[in-house]
């Protein structure tokens, strides 16, 4: 019966319920805006009005001893649920959705089910594995599974000598097959304790820089796809062909090049790279316009990542999470600053932060991050050094084809590198660089000899997925994939 | 590429038990060096017995990291410390089979300070007959998945972790593949006939 009042009462709209109450309380003397205009048309209609007020107030909160038959059908206080607990009122006002999952705060095991997102579902970015635990629609647990992808690569780096080892590591996280290399050439070059020219530098601060554009744009083409805006994968898809026709140039392919080598990079960059490099500038710069065009002052987009999936400072670093995810959460950390690599200090740029840690937050990071990453390729560009690509070092560097006729210490040199290898002096390293995900490190136990003894990769993905629980635990089940696809794993990257 | 070496019981001074071994003394005048410049590697370093370090320098770059070697013994009171003192940022932690050297298991441990911009590799060893290292999972939630992989590619048992199941590999995979006594091994693959008529 109670129930039926409410929604009587919710009809009349909130204020009606108000007076409604207040009238219950003194009957008599109660006028609301409707029983005036009653009253001034006659002594009738009055009266009739308020018998029906009188039938229609038995059932008013706190008023049913006032009426003699109200006694004969006291069951015990018959009070008005509060207000703002009133899920018919919730669910008018519209922030509550009526289904067969109203959350309550005791939930039985029967309303309490475990979901599998994944491996196989395409907003997980490859074969990541959510097992979920659902009270209606607020995720109460999550565990995320991984392993789908491992393919012993570490495993792998031992048998491999340290010159064929970045065709090793650049397939781990594909999308940044560059950082990957040059992370792995850094910490060989530091157990060998040789420095590159500065032109083999400048030219990994390119194409690094450029591959982070070239990550962050793929990031933001599937991250508008998972959260609806359909066009975005479109657009993204079209500036990051950009950049892959210039690794393609410049390398012979697409992914996986194999580019950045100990000792410098393996080939000088192509004829007229200026010219490419300026036009994938405008394009991009004027592409990430579009984007913020579409994107940024989207209600839907907006709605959909604002406040979802928040990371706060502290979790992060107790999950070690780094990159743009840590710097939207408002910590202003970058490897490039911080520990710069590769002479990468010399260039001028910013570290955008957030505030919030949540998806939109990173969004603004990410799209500030390819900005940045532009300005620091435009400097490059004008500031590119001429001379040596290579380390001259004969023990890591092979000799040019024409000193092998002419010098048989080159002979020498060229047949011990490509049957022994480089030889690398006993001790253990480790290096990191800001990869687009975060920080890329690499722990190098060499025991001496050609071929690592242990290679162990320190995948920012990995601590990403990680710290998936924290993102999206207690929040809607629709906001999962929103959280995911901020957090832009890549799946070679956390199974290696 | 190692600038300083020093042990913390050279780092302790001229006390009176140093001075009365004759060969300590050597170490003992090594003293005014022993200690690194950080100031929060050094309370580390004189908080434990035991404990060695080494400073490196990184490849084309003129930052610096600490090597530290800490006694499993002391690896959950270090980690603990080493996190309220302000290397917070949990990055990694890494497993190395140092086949036939003893002990054979090492465990490393990389952490992070974003206020002072500094870091700490960490490393214990542990021997093949008891490959146990204490969990970290109480001092950082990250050491979770990392020590799953060390359980799962290398074996080391991490007593006190929630969920130490492996993380990579099937659940039933037999033995640890990143072992050195490991086979690298391959999936035979069984090649149609036919090659002969052509």
């Amino acid at each position: 019966m109670t129930d039926v009042h409410d929604t009587s009462d919710i009809d009349a709209g909130e204020d009606v319920l108000e007076e409604d109450a207040a009238d219950g309380r003194d009957p008599e003397n109660g006028q609301d805006a409707e029983n005036g205009q009653d009253q001034a048309n006659g002594e009738d209609t009055a009266s009739v009005e308020t018998e029906r007020r009188h039938l229609h107030e038995v059932w008013v909160s706190g008023t049913e001893e006032r009426f003699p038959f109200s006694a004969a059908t006291n069951e015990g206080a018959q009070e008005l649920l509060p207000r703002e607990e009133d899920p018919a009122l919730a669910i008018q006002a519209g922030v509550a959705v009526e289904d067969d999952y109203v959350t309550e705060p005791e939930v039985s095991d029967e309303e309490r089910q475990i979901i599998n997102m994944g491996p196989q579902h395409p907003s997980t970015h490859g074969v990541l594995r959510l097992q979920m635990e659902l009270e209606g629609e607020t995720i109460r647990r999550v565990k995320p599974i991984v392993g789908y992808l491992h393919t012993g690569m570490e495993k792998t780096a031992e048998v491999l000598n340290y010159a064929q080892g970045s065709t090793n590591v650049t397939r781990m996280d594909y999308l940044a097959p560059f950082h990957n290399e040059l992370v792995y050439s850094l910490t060989v070059e530091q157990l060998l304790g040789i420095d590159v020219p500065e032109r083999a530098n400048a030219i990994r601060v390119l194409m690094t820089e450029l591959n982070r554009v070239s990550s962050h744009l793929l990031w933001a083409a599937t991250m508008g796809m998972d959260i609806g805006a359909l066009s975005m994968m479109i657009y993204g898809w079209r500036e990051r062909e950009v950049c892959l026709d210039f690794f393609e140039k410049t390398t012979g392919l697409r992914m996986n090049h194999n580019y950045i080598r100990p000792g410098g990079v393996a080939a000088d960059l192509p004829d007229g790279w200026e010219d490419d490099v300026d036009n994938l500038i405008d394009v991009v710069n004027e592409g990430v316009s579009e984007y913020e065009e579409l994107l940024n002052e989207n209600p839907i987009f907006l709605d959909r990542t604002m406040g979802v999936g928040v990371i706060t400072p502290e979790e992060c670093k107790q999950y070690g999470v780094t990159g743009p995810i840590a710097r939207a959460s408002g910590l202003a950390w970058d490897l490039r600053k911080a520990a710069p690599y590769s002479g990468i200090d010399q260039y001028e740029f910013d570290v955008p932060t957030g505030l919030h840690g949540d998806v939109h937050d990173r969004y603004l990071v990410r799209i500030a991050e390819i900005r940045e990453s532009l300005r620091i390729v435009a400097q490059v560009k004008e500031s590119m050094p001429r001379g040596d690509y290579r380390n001259p070092d004969p023990k890591v560097t092979p000799p040019p084809r024409k000193r092998i006729d002419e010098s048989m210490e080159a002979l020498i040199h060229h047949f011990k590198l490509f049957t022994e290898g480089i030889v690398v002096p006993p001790g253990t390293a480790y290096q990191s660089v800001e990869g687009p995900r975060g920080e890329l490190g690499c722990y190098l136990v060499s025991k001496g000899g050609a071929r690592p003894w242990r290679m162990h990769w320190r995948a920012p993905s990995f601590a990403a997925v990680q710290a998936l629980p924290a993102m999206m635990t207690d929040s809607l089940v629709a906001d999962v994939v929103a959280a995911l696809a901020s957090a832009d794993p890549v799946l070679g990257d956390v199974d290696r | 590429m190692s600038d300083q070496v020093g042990t913390p019981d050279a780092a302790d001074g001229l006390t009176e038990e140093s001075l009365a071994e004759g060969d300590a003394v050597s170490e003992g005048a090594m003293s005014e060096r022993a200690l690194p410049d950080s100031e929060l590697v050094a309370q580390l370093v004189s908080s434990f017995e035991g404990i060695t370090y080494d400073i490196r320098s990184y490849a084309s770059s003129d930052a610096t990291y600490t090597m530290l070697y800490v006694p499993v013994a002391d690896w959950v009171a270090f980690a603990t410390m080493a996190r309220d003192i302000g290397f917070d940022t949990f990055i990694d932690l890494a497993a190395v089979d140092h086949f036939r050297d003893a002990p054979r298991f090492e465990v490393a441990l990389n952490l992070l300070s974003m206020d002072t911009n500094e870091r700490i590799v960490a490393s214990t060893r542990v021997p093949y007959d008891h490959p146990v290292v204490p969990t970290l999972t109480g001092v950082f939630a990250g050491a979770n998945f990392y020590e799953r992989e060390a359980y799962d590619l290398i074996g080391i048992e991490f007593p006190g972790h929630p969920d130490l199941t492996r993380i990579l590999l099937p659940d039933d995979w037999e033995g640890h593949p990143l072992r050195k006594d490991f086979a690298v091994g391959a999936i035979p693959v069984e090649f149609k006939a036919g090659s002969s008529d052509l």
